[in-house]
């Protein structure tokens, strides 16, 4: 302790020794780096120390009993033993006495339990099954077995409340609790309900905190001797990082790790939903069309049933034979149609090496920009508007900078369900004193956390916004310096404000108009105020005037470059940030240099040798159209690469766009099982899952994090990394990336260089060591910017624009025919179009069947019951579906999750798109309802 | 019933302070008052209008005894007839009366019949109590003619009494003006206290004829020590209290559970002014923002008296309406230790906190905190009245001061006796107690109610007082001194004492939780494994987080101290 600080140190005696520690250290802190061995069952790490075990009581001197050292900070002074006969004489017994309550009478029953904190303390002090305490001392209670994904053996428990810490405190779910008191006290879910039966999200936060193994995985064990693997959660934008427990080239448990963004919290999917890489349905051989089985959308409705046998679509190929069938095909339309008629969709889901060598095989193999990805469906509306006003597309602040704001606008968004792990960190603010002012259609779970709920109706954010920004332009609560600062068009601005008074705009949000007055005085009067978005706001044909609106909010009222302020539109997939970075973007290169841009061109051409288009590439829904409906016949997009995606279940109007899909003259599939998209193409090619590759993922909060290889792909599955390079051999691109894992290195390095700046600081060795490194980074020796803006935006002027906008209400509203209105979106245990959690075996078991919720008035004047199946149509198609009866969705409001093949609510949904961003209006379909005695499918994927 | 008409039910039964957390407790009354238990889908929907979990709410509720949760609201409300089984009672027969109506044909769906903790009516012992009537002297017949007759609201008592001054008990001789054993006596209002120069000493500090100073420096030289049990002198604990920075709020413990204690509630029920007093003096002199009365849910007479001298003084405006809250326990022991008590109060599971930080700094609310018993604010006004001297002047065997002592047990006249500090129990028993019951003879006592050990009657002339029964392994408390005759057993008053403590014990910390269910199991072999049980006591007294846990083994420790041979040899 030489380096303690004279002023904010304290000197006390430890065992004899005189010592100098940080004021405010607890004695186990300062004990335990002395080297003494202090046992604990109720202390984690970075949980509230809550002293109730005692098995880490210490001798002070002058104190009349033992003090437990994990809540009691170190004063001048002060004269401590950690050892003395009296401490050890009341240390064994406690151990004894947990030893007796947590069933460690006999002998453990297996080795989860061996392994536990308790047995190895138990171990360590020698302490044996005790002689003289009674033997009929037993815990009364069942194993609970009734949730798929962790067992609750109560007679393991010493009520240690690590669980409830876990539940309460860090992931705020409140659903374990302790009941009851004195010898009956016990842990408890719910109403003192069975685990499945409670309202538990499985998050696995307990399991992970149980010291005993009380709480553990059903069949997985682990084991210290286990080979480990750190990697990153291949889910959301949130950017878990995690550890993968091997054995066997299986992962067997999934450990939360100490990274960034999460600190060992995981979610359901992170922490349960890894066996869909061992599904026996994985694609390991590459796959060819037979010459007699005819591309037909049907196939799907086929499937759906259960019924087809994919031998008689297509037959077994080497990849020698693949590869060339899948290059030769595109060359081939290249060739005679010229590069426009070919298009690639890479992934956010793949690594940013991968979505950086993808278009670049798009780019200068294919010689056209048309290469998107799925943040079109999502946040394409919120980077167009970001870039445009304030002249970057990320974020300005990190979720966690959260815990610095006084209030917190959440708008479009439901965290609890898309970015589980974000909004812990979003109840931990409200917990420490944080206001939440939540807009949503649905009373989500986050929206019981706020201070102001507003239950706008779907589709009316700009009304919302610009009457918030109506009372605080009108009634002064701007921020005038910042304005005159940074801000451009204010005048502009505030005369077109006018037309949206509260009182004007609550008839058509649904709400009060006072309610709005209040939300906009609680955000604009705050000392520092973030904005969250999701879906709910990008997913409109006016997604980008919804965004435009919520970036004049912060701008007016100076609520950037500080933490705790600031915009963070909450992303998607686990690499949407990166692969936008990386250049999966029609209209730009990496790091968005324009195409169109002379100066990026050039330099781009140069970097990669290679005649470049200097023409904007066409997005994901234009270049479905164009298969059936182009413009000119010179216009018809007639070959597809895709990567990793899943448009025959992504996209809006499936009929439409399977139909598309369906008439391309080649469409080769890149993935790890025969998706909806794999079954309509020619060639499929069976690639790596997550967890079997190395590479990097950037965050939503701009982290760019490592994933490491932990297992090998199945059968002849190939590394994507490998597949690309292939093709582009067949394209005669003379590409080198030497090294391990087909070269991710070099490709990271490449890609480095191309992203300029922002990633200066990274480099692949820093990641090696680091794990996680924020960008922009300007270099190795520093840590990247978490909060970005501070003092001026990345614009030519260094100031940001604002644009005013006009409410225009849907594209397509709901009439006599169509009464109700559809929003899509995601429920918590499945993953985008379900092609991996539906294969996932308790993701599958916690949320098996597809459900379209409705509000109990609705139900009842259509007497439609919980569990009743109905059938949904729409202009565009038609489902079948199971009600779930839900006072969370408002009054004529229907929400249904799009990753279900059975009931693909995509079916209904139209291709409108909004004009800047190109984005589908997912979040209002006008529909019908009725019951149905046709019940819909359950069986999950057979294939 | 729906959800939404669960919901509409509550509000009904709750009012409009739906929002109020820290009245959670009150809430979980309001419903199980109208059930007489706490349906499932109550607490769900309780805490939905609260914005709380519902496994906080299921957390909170499952805390205390008298909240029963079932699964669905029953069709006709249930009625709980309890019987209390401390050691008063038990002398008394009260473990043939559980049995004796667990047999009464009652409808089993209706009718719930359990045994409870000790309900403060020990000198009444055997009680039961059916839903919220207390029967003093209980019999299977009395019992049988409350059910039939439906009474089960505790009987209104009247302010009709005319006046009520410990003083002049203390002044007549011994037994010369006693306290009538009833549930429900007359007791002192307003206008009678005022009569007797009741409020004088309040008015005299509000408007400055007596400076706030006098009266801190007059109880700071008096002997006046907190009589709930730990002992804390008055004067210094308003000292502390002053000098943290407001608000402050003040915290009166009403929650008197020690077994064998009833000196509050006598108090109380006749004479509610005297200590109301006292606590706006104390309210003025330390200045208090809020006081708060947490009263254990057993006293339904009390809390209904303690109510109307409020709204007396309310309607008086001699205080404003918020200025005091109460609030009601629901049936846990451990509410009675003052940071458990707190936690209570602020609407959540009684578990004690860690200190430091103490609750005279970091207490209600986060905030400085006076806490007091009871008895310790009955005392100020004629304290402050006559003098530190005339307090100090009283006592035996070189202590000072009075004490409330609540006897019970083997003795003719059991009750509360206003004698001297320091007064041994032999004369307590001779002076007050008009000797041994009949036919009894004297074999040992509790001096401390549950927590205080016992000792044997060859140390029947030991000072009972603050420090004098240390060295013996023992200590006074709260003053609840049971009286064991040669007809009763101490092992099994200590077996009793520690069954108590598996009941109320929180449960937070192992060694108490654990603990205390091993000992009783041990204690239960006819010849007891005494260095287990040495183990568990010094584990206990050791490491558990508050004194409940600490003191839960002095019982045992006295069984193989003074009474080695009941547990050695085989029964006596």
């Amino acid at each position: 302790m030489a380096h303690v600080d004279a002023v904010n140190s304290v000197r006390f005696v430890l065992n004899g020794q005189e010592v100098d520690v940080p004021a405010g250290s607890t004695l186990l802190e300062v004990a335990r780096d002395q080297g003494c061995t202090i046992p604990t069952l109720c202390y984690q790490d970075g949980y509230r120390p809550d002293g109730n075990c005692r098995a880490c009581v210490v001798e002070i001197d002058n104190e009349r009993v033992l003090a437990p050292s994990c809540r009691r900070a170190v004063t001048e002074g002060m004269v401590v033993r950690t050892d003395s006969d009296r401490v050890q004489r009341s240390r064994n017994t406690i151990l004894n006495l947990l030893a007796m309550e947590g069933g460690r009478i006999e002998p453990p029953v297996n080795e989860a339990v061996a392994e536990s904190e308790l047995s190895q303390w138990l171990q360590t002090f020698g302490i044996q099954p005790s002689s003289y305490l009674p033997k009929s001392y037993q815990q009364s209670g069942s194993i609970d077995q009734s949730h798929p994904a962790f067992t609750f053996d109560v007679s393991m428990c010493i009520n240690c409340d690590r669980c409830v810490r876990a539940c309460q405190e860090e992931q705020v779910n409140g659903v374990i609790g302790v009941s009851g008191r004195g010898a009956d006290t016990q842990i408890i879910f719910g109403l003192d309900d069975r685990v499945a039966d409670s309202p538990c999200v499985a998050c696995g936060e307990c399991v992970q905190a149980c010291p005993t193994g009380a709480l553990r995985l059903p069949e997985m064990v682990l084991k210290q001797s286990q080979h480990k693997v750190d990697s990153v959660c291949p889910y959301c934008g949130v950017g878990c990082s995690l550890t993968f427990a091997v054995e066997a080239n299986q992962i067997i448990a999934v450990e939360g790790r100490d990274g960034p963004a999460n600190h060992q919290r995981l979610c359901v999917k992170g922490r349960f939903g890894f066996d869909y890489i061992a599904n026996p349905n994985r694609l390991t051989q590459p796959l060819i069309r037979r010459h007699d089985a005819p591309k037909n959308p049907e196939i799907l409705s086929q499937a759906e049933l259960g019924k087809f046998d994919w031998r008689n679509i297509f037959r077994e190929a080497t990849w020698e034979e693949a590869l060339d069938a899948a290059a030769g095909g595109l060359r081939r339309i290249r060739d005679q149609h010229g590069p426009n008629a070919l298009a690639g969709f890479g992934s956010a889901k793949c690594s940013n090496e991968e979505a950086y060598l993808f278009q670049k095989l798009v780019r200068t193999g294919f010689g056209s920009n048309h290469v998107d990805h799925c943040t079109r469906l999502c946040h394409a509306s919120s980077v167009a508007a970001l870039l445009e006003c304030i002249g970057s597309g990320a974020v300005s602040n990190q979720v966690q900078d959260v815990l610095h704001a006084d209030v917190a606008f959440l708008i479009g968004c439901n965290p609890t369900v898309n970015h589980p792990v974000a909004a812990t960190w979003i109840k931990n603010a409200v917990n420490q004193g944080t206001k939440l002012i939540v807009a949503d259609p649905r009373v989500t779970e986050i929206s019981w956390h706020a201070a102001d709920f507003l239950q706008i109706k779907p589709g009316s954010d700009i009304a919302l916004i610009n009457a918030m920004l109506y009372v605080i332009v009108n009634q002064a609560l701007v921020d005038q310096e910042f304005i005159e600062k940074r801000v451009d068009g204010f005048a502009e601005f505030k005369q077109h404000i006018q037309q949206f008074s509260p009182e004007m705009m609550a008839p058509i949000c649904g709400v009060l108009a006072d309610e709005i007055v209040s939300a906009a005085t609680r955000y604009a009067t705050a000392e520092s105020a973030m904005i969250f978005w999701g879906m709910g706001v990008s997913q409109h044909t006016h997604g980008t005037d919804n965004v435009r609106a919520l970036i004049a909010l912060a701008g007016v009222t100076g609520q950037f470059g500080r933490p705790g302020t600031g915009l963070h539109p909450l992303r998607g997939q686990n690499n949407v940030q990166g692969a936008s970075d990386a250049g999966l973007i029609p209209m730009m290169f990496p790091n968005y240099q324009p195409v169109k841009n002379s100066t990026s061109h050039e330099w781009f051409e140069s970097f990669w040798g290679q005649p470049l288009s200097s023409q904007a590439g066409l997005t994901v829904v234009e270049i479905m159209s164009r298969v059936e409906h182009p413009e000119s016949e010179k216009q018809r997009m007639r070959g597809l690469y895709v990567m990793g995606e899943n448009p025959a279940m992504s996209d809006p109007d499936l009929t439409h766009a399977r139909s598309a899909l369906t008439h391309l003259e080649h469409l080769v599939v890149q993935d790890i099982f025969l998706t909806e998209t794999a079954l309509l193409a020619d060639v499929v090619l069976p690639a790596s899952a997550w967890p079997e590759k190395t590479g990097t993922v950037t965050n939503t909060d701009r982290m760019v994090q490592l994933g490491r290889s932990a297992v090998q792909p199945p059968g002849g599955a190939q590394a994507d990394l490998w597949i690309i390079q292939q093709l582009a051999t067949r394209f005669d691109l003379n590409w080198q990336y030497a090294g391990e894992y087909h070269g991710v290195g070099a490709i990271f390095e490449e890609m480095r260089t191309a992203m300029g700046a922002p990633f200066s600081g990274i480099s692949w060795q820093r990641l090696q060591a680091e794990h996680s490194v924020v960008y922009p980074c300007v270099s190795e020796g520093v840590a990247g910017q978490g909060v970005v803006f501070i003092d001026r935006f990345p614009t030519a002027s260094g100031r940001m624009r604002l644009v005013p906008t006009a409410y225009k209400g849907p594209t397509v509203s709901v009439d006599p025919e169509y009464p109700m209105a559809m929003i899509t979106g995601r429920v918590l245990e499945h993953w985008h179009t379900g092609s991996m959690t539906r294969r996932a075996s308790v993701l599958h078991q916690i949320n098996p069947v597809p459900l379209i919720s409705m509000h109990p008035e609705d139900a009842e004047s259509m007497d439609i019951r919980n569990d009743d199946a109905v059938l949904i149509r729409s202009r565009q198609g038609e489902i079948g579906a199971q009600v779930r009866v839900d006072e969370a969705i408002a009054v004529g409001s229907l929400f249904m999750p799009f990753a279900f093949y059975e009931a693909a609510a995509n079916m209904l949904t139209s291709d409108a798109l909004d004009p800047t961003g190109k984005i589908p209006e997912f979040k209002h379909t006008p529909v019908s309802i009725e019951k149905t005695t046709k019940r819909p499918v359950r069986s999950g994927y057979s294939f | 019933m729906t959800e939404h008409n669960i919901r509409k039910h509550i509000r009904q039964m709750v009012g409009d302070d739906l929002r109020k957390v820290d009245h959670l407790i009150e809430h979980l009354h309001c419903i199980n008052d109208h059930f007489g238990c706490l349906p499932k889908p109550y607490l769900e929907a309780l805490a939905e209008l609260m914005g709380k979990a519902s496994v906080e709410v299921y957390e909170v509720a499952s805390f205390y005894h008298h909240f029963a949760i079932v699964d669905q609201a029953p069709a006709n409300k249930r009625v709980t007839i309890r019987v209390c089984n401390s050691n008063s009672c038990c002398l008394a027969g009260g473990e043939e009366l559980h049995r004796e109506l667990q047999k009464m044909p009652l409808d089993q769906k209706r009718f719930v019949v359990e045994t409870a903790s000790c309900v403060g009516r020990c000198e009444q012992a055997p009680v039961a109590v059916v839903q919220q009537n207390p029967i003093p002297f209980a019999s299977i017949e009395t019992v049988h003619h409350v059910i039939e007759n439906q009474q089960f609201a505790h009987p209104k008592a009247l302010p009709g009494r005319s006046h009520f001054c410990p003083v002049d008990i203390v002044e007549s001789a011994a037994g010369q003006a006693p306290i009538e054993l009833i549930t429900h006596p007359q007791w002192v209002g307003l206008s009678q206290y005022q009569k007797h120069g009741g409020y004088t000493l309040v008015d005299a500090l509000r408007n400055g004829s007596v400076r706030h100073e006098m009266v801190m420096d007059m109880l700071e030289s008096s002997a006046l020590r907190g009589l709930g049990g730990a002992g804390f002198p008055v004067g210094k604990k308003w000292r502390i209290v002053s000098s943290h920075s407001g608000p402050r709020y003040m915290a009166v413990n009403l929650d008197e559970g020690e077994p064998g204690t009833f000196k509050d509630r006598t108090f109380l029920e006749r004479d509610p002014h005297r200590f109301l007093e006292g606590m706006l003096v104390a309210q003025e002199v330390v200045g208090v923002d809020r006081c708060y009365i947490y009263i254990r849910d057993e006293y339904h007479g009390c809390r209904q008296t303690l109510q109307d001298a409020l709204t007396e003084l309310a309607e008086a405006k001699f205080i404003e309406a918020d200025l005091v809250q109460i609030r009601r326990g629901a049936g846990a022991y451990i509410c009675g230790e003052e940071s458990a008590m707190i936690e209570s109060i602020e609407g959540k599971r009684g578990e004690p906190r860690h200190r430091p930080p103490y609750v005279a700094e970091v207490g209600l609310f986060g905030r400085p905190t006076l806490v007091h018993n009871f008895e310790s604010l009955y005392w100020i006004r004629d304290i402050t009245e006559r003098g530190a001297d005339w307090f100090d002047a009283f006592g035996r065997h070189d202590r000072h001061g009075l004490r409330s002592f609540s006897v019970s047990g083997r003795v003719k006249s059991p009750g509360v006796k206003i004698a001297p500090a320091g007064i041994s129990v032999v004369e307590l028993i001779q002076e007050y107690c008009g000797g041994m019951a009949d036919g009894h003879t004297f074999y040992g006592y509790m001096p401390g109610g549950a927590s205080g050990g016992i000792l044997p009657a060859d140390l029947g002339s030991v000072p009972l007082d603050f420090d004098t029964l240390q060295p013996y392994g023992c200590f006074i408390g709260s003053a609840a001194v049971v009286v064991l005759s040669e007809a009763d057993r101490a092992r099994d008053a200590a077996l009793n004492v520690m069954q108590f403590f598996v009941h109320e014990s929180c449960g937070q910390c192992t060694p108490c939780r654990v603990g205390c269910e091993a000992s009783a199991q041990l204690m239960q072999d006819q010849t007891w494994d005494l260095k287990a049980l040495g183990e568990l006591g010094n584990v206990m007294r050791e490491t558990s987080i508050c004194g409940l846990g600490q003191a839960a083994p002095n019982a045992v420790a006295c069984v193989e101290r003074y009474f080695n041979s009941e547990v050695t040899n085989g029964p006596r």
